[in-house]
């Protein structure tokens, strides 16, 4: 084990370099550069620019630029926000929760849902429903999050009314229940993407198990179906979840940015997207590195957890 | 092998394969019904702005916000009373196009990635796989909208960044098939002749992995459409007045009170068109490799 959890992290730190190259580089080789933001600001003049630039020690050759950078990264210092100075992490910080909130409501949702479905279609092989579940999962993964969003919306906020049309919270309310009722439609929103493809990733798992030999004994037995599904079939068919759980961490966080974007949802996609649109780049370089390593660490533990799991993976 | 035989007079053996391929292909009700679709969706593209006596960009103030099927114009008119048949026409063919050529270009950049990668499976192969683990640790949609606006917002420029952020799935893909393959008896025998490592990956190893290409490339079409209305959607893709599918529904948010059908028709047409695509995939993919797996 040990010696799994050493080549794991060698390999995730060797990752987190690269990424943090590639960050760099999109910085610095975009037209303008890191001086983008003056540049467009009118009353720069050449000289001052040159000055910026110095101050910024963007004379430097590039690899010094990049160690320091990534040493200012490393220990925390991700720069200010153009906007209104504050530093880029604790920005990041404050708009965390609300997104932490969304995911983990629609990540609930998907697992459940999509177990279920996964489930059913392969116990109920070639059935009805499991061709249905089948159609459903490809044209969820087909229609755009955010236009699903809005059909939400004009469903159950202008024709019905039975929900918020977005935001966090009633003003002046801060109840969890207030707070439970704005979560419903975007963790749904959220959650589509999910539960189809986790439906259809358990699906293909249960199949693996069904038909091993341990299942046909505990069948032959006796036991009843329902025990046989609870406890041989699933326990083993939930074990290579634990990776498409890991592997689902980047279409999250896209999908809450997009979410959050409909909804009005104060997370840190609408931080992100209001970023870009005020051209604050030290958020925006923070958000695309925080959002890679959050990447980084959720298939990490994933394969940690399927590694503590299933001992079989350790050998490989 | 297969040639050897036509040339012994036996014609009716390469066409009873390929019509199997296509009668597999056929047997996929989704991927026809796919087809059939993209081809009607094509059609009307091509010609709705030809018929129609609206131009794109015509204003008609009195026929602003009229509902689909109750005025003049067929499926409705915006804000501005342009007509929507002919602007959803309009933006499929930027749709599409985009679709199209962000997928050649994603397709070739993965293409040679995975064919270098797999042939080259010393610290060159693994560094390039590496770097495509490293570029998935971004979630797409904030590498896209970052490029987006980094650069100026033209067609080209979005096809391009689309394209860049795309080729790493077709990448793997290659890689894998090339490994199994250049331990094939072929592919030593070539290398044992002498023949140059970019004949044997491009004579040789290539036309051996067209089928998942295919199907990688077919998907990703889809990809490509998804990609540009979220990035138009989101105001970072292509600009006003050009329609696209995606930055259709960019101002329909507020009028989803008054004119829902502006929010809701252009959604259709892309779930529409990005459904055709994978669903054309999953047949291709049955038609080409029967060795598959279809659990998933």
């Amino acid at each position: 084990m040990a010696n799994y959890l050493l080549g794991r992290i060698a390999q995730s730190l060797l990752l987190l370099l690269l990424v943090s190259m590639i960050g760099f580089s999109l910085l610095h080789f975009a037209p303008g550069g890191p001086l983008a933001q003056f540049a467009n600001t009118p009353g720069v003049s050449q000289e001052a620019l040159q000055q910026i630039a110095k101050q910024m020690g963007l004379d430097r050759p590039l690899p010094v630029q990049y160690a320091e950078w990534l040493r200012r990264l490393l220990t925390g210092d991700w720069g200010n926000s153009y906007r209104d100075g504050q530093p880029v992490l604790s920005v990041i910080g404050s708009h965390l929760g609300a997104t932490l909130e969304l995911m983990l409501t629609s990540t609930t949702i998907a697992v459940v849902l999509g177990t279920w479905i996964g489930v059913l279609g392969a116990m109920r092989r070639y059935s009805l429903a499991d061709y249905a579940a089948t159609i459903g999962a490809m044209v969820a993964l087909s229609l755009p999050t955010f236009w699903f969003g809005l059909v939400m919306i004009y469903v159950f906020s202008v024709r019905l009314r039975w929900l918020p049309a977005g935001n966090i919270a009633t003003p002046g309310d801060g109840s969890f229940l207030d707070l439970l009722w704005h979560l419903i439609a975007p963790s749904i929103v959220l959650a589509l993407v999910t539960v189809a493809t986790w439906s259809r990733y358990m699906r293909a798992s249960m199949l693996e198990v069904i038909n091993q030999d341990y299942v046909r004994t505990a069948r032959a037995k006796g036991l009843l179906g329902f025990r046989v599904l609870v406890h041989h079939i699933l326990r083993n068919a939930l074990l290579p979840m634990i990776t498409v759980a890991g592997l689902q961490i980047p279409t999250l966080l896209g999908g809450a940015l997009v979410t959050e974007t409909v909804f009005t949802w104060p997370g840190m996609g609408r931080l992100f997207l209001d970023s870009l649109s005020y051209r604050d780049y030290p958020v925006v370089m923070g958000l695309l590195m925080f959002s890679a390593c959050m990447v980084l660490l959720g298939s990490f533990i994933a394969d940690v957890l399927y590694g503590i799991a299933d001992p079989r993976v350790r050998m490989k | 092998m297969s040639e050897a035989v036509v040339t012994s007079g036996a014609e009716a053996l390469p066409k009873r394969r390929s019509t199997s391929a296509l009668s597999r292909f056929l047997r996929h009700r989704l991927a026809v019904a796919g087809l059939v679709t993209l081809a009607l969706i094509l059609i009307a593209s091509i010609l709705v702005p030809m018929l129609s006596p609206y131009g794109p960009l015509t204003i008609d103030l009195r026929n602003r916000f009229q509902a689909p099927f109750a005025g003049p114009h067929p499926l409705g008119a915006d804000q501005m009373g342009r007509d929507l048949s002919v602007r959803l026409a309009m933006a499929g063919r930027i749709s599409l196009t985009i679709g199209f050529t962000a997928m050649l270009i994603s397709t070739a950049i993965g293409v040679t990635v995975g064919l270098l990668a797999g042939f080259y499976r010393g610290w060159i192969g693994a560094a390039l796989m590496r770097m495509v683990d490293a570029v998935l640790c971004f979630p797409s949609i904030f590498l896209l909208l970052t490029l987006a606006a980094l650069v100026t917002p033209s067609v080209a420029m979005i096809t391009l960044i689309i394209a860049l952020t795309a080729w790493m799935e077709v990448a793997r893909v290659v890689r894998a098939e090339v490994i199994s393959l250049r331990e094939r008896d072929f592919a030593v025998a070539a290398e044992a002749i002498g023949v140059s490592d970019l004949t044997i990956m491009v004579r040789e190893l290539l036309p051996n992995i067209m089928a998942p290409i295919t199907v990688a490339a077919t998907l990703n079409v889809a990809r490509a459409i998804l990609a540009e209305s979220y990035i138009s959607y989101l105001g970072f893709g292509i600009q006003a007045p050009t329609a696209s599918w995606g930055n259709m529904l960019n101002n329909a948010q507020q009028y989803l009170d008054s004119a829902p059908w502006l929010a809701i028709l252009p959604g259709v047409v892309i779930t529409l068109a990005v459904t055709s695509f994978n669903f054309i995939g999953d047949g291709l993919r049955d038609a080409l490799d029967p060795r598959m797996d279809r659990s998933i």
